[in-house]
């Protein structure tokens, strides 16, 4: 299904509440270089704020990963939010709109999901939670059409 | 307000208005002195409304909105009417995609503010 390899384009530490801000600024940044539309970006940016506070909170540190990858033949980016924390016991619930331990994080995971086209949610308690967001780069697809077009 | 504590962000008094233009990037930390100092703010002095300007704000997440929301609900509470202005469309598109109810009055520009608050701004 998936085609990569195992280099990630960032890995961000997540350990601080000022790692949340940089690891949201530092995923903008890279999906505008991979050219990325403002509103996609934008998306994803919160998402991995999302993400990077569940980190954060519930588990005191862990790793954000990136990179740039095809799947189904659709390029885009793959971001992986890993961590060894106390893991959730009920993934379902946690999907639910409104589920929270944490007053922010009523639309933590239900959010994200909403914000990309692949989500997966690996956790179980006491051994960590890895989601897994995917979102396609519809402007790349797009801009090589229209450049096929212009230069036959 | 203790002395020692900087504002964050402008709060500028226009009449019985306070505007609060945000252009910094906010935190956790940063977004709940925010609402600490703004409430802070709406007691020492005459306010009956508050404008809060998100236009140079990049990224809005679900606890930056929500924080936004809780804070107009507290000055509600305090008999103080906020309206935001400025959200970026990118903003919109994510909270809303999100399934964020942001309960908050709204308005495109600080004009449109001013005349929900019936203040007219004459050029003479």
């Amino acid at each position: 299904m998936q085609n990569y390899s195992d280099n990630y384009n960032l890995i961000i530490k997540i350990a601080s509440e000022l790692d949340i801000v940089h690891a949201r600024s530092q995923v903008k940044q890279f999906m505008q270089s991979i050219g990325f539309s403002l509103a996609d970006m934008t998306k994803i940016a919160t998402a991995v704020s999302e993400l990077a506070r569940n980190i954060y909170r519930y588990a005191g540190q862990g790793v954000i990963k990136v990179r740039e990858v095809s799947v189904d033949g659709e390029p885009g980016i793959e971001i992986i939010a890993e961590d060894e924390g106390p893991g959730i016991e009920d993934v379902e619930k946690a999907l639910e709109d409104g589920f929270s331990t944490i007053r922010s994080l009523g639309l933590g995971l239900p959010g994200v999901k909403r914000l990309v086209d692949r989500f997966h949610i690996e956790s179980s308690a006491g051994k960590g939670t890895k989601v897994t967001i995917f979102k396609k780069n519809q402007r790349k697809r797009r801009r090589s059409v229209s450049s096929f077009q212009r230069y036959p | 307000m203790s002395s020692v504590e900087r504002a964050l962000v402008p709060f500028i008094k226009l009449y019985n208005t306070l505007l609060v233009p945000i252009q910094i990037e906010l935190d956790d930390t940063s977004v709940e002195l925010l609402q600490e100092q703004l409430l802070e703010r709406i007691r020492d002095r005459d306010i009956e409304a508050v404008i809060i300007d998100v236009s140079a704000i990049e990224l809005i997440d679900s606890f930056i909105a929500r924080a936004l929301v809780d804070t107009a609900e507290m000055a509600h509470l305090m008999g103080v009417k906020t309206i935001l202005i400025g959200m970026r469309p990118e903003i919109a598109l994510t909270l809303s995609q999100m399934g964020m109810k942001v309960d908050i009055m709204t308005a495109v520009n600080l004009e449109r503010a001013l005349e929900l608050l019936n203040i007219k701004v004459v050029k003479e």
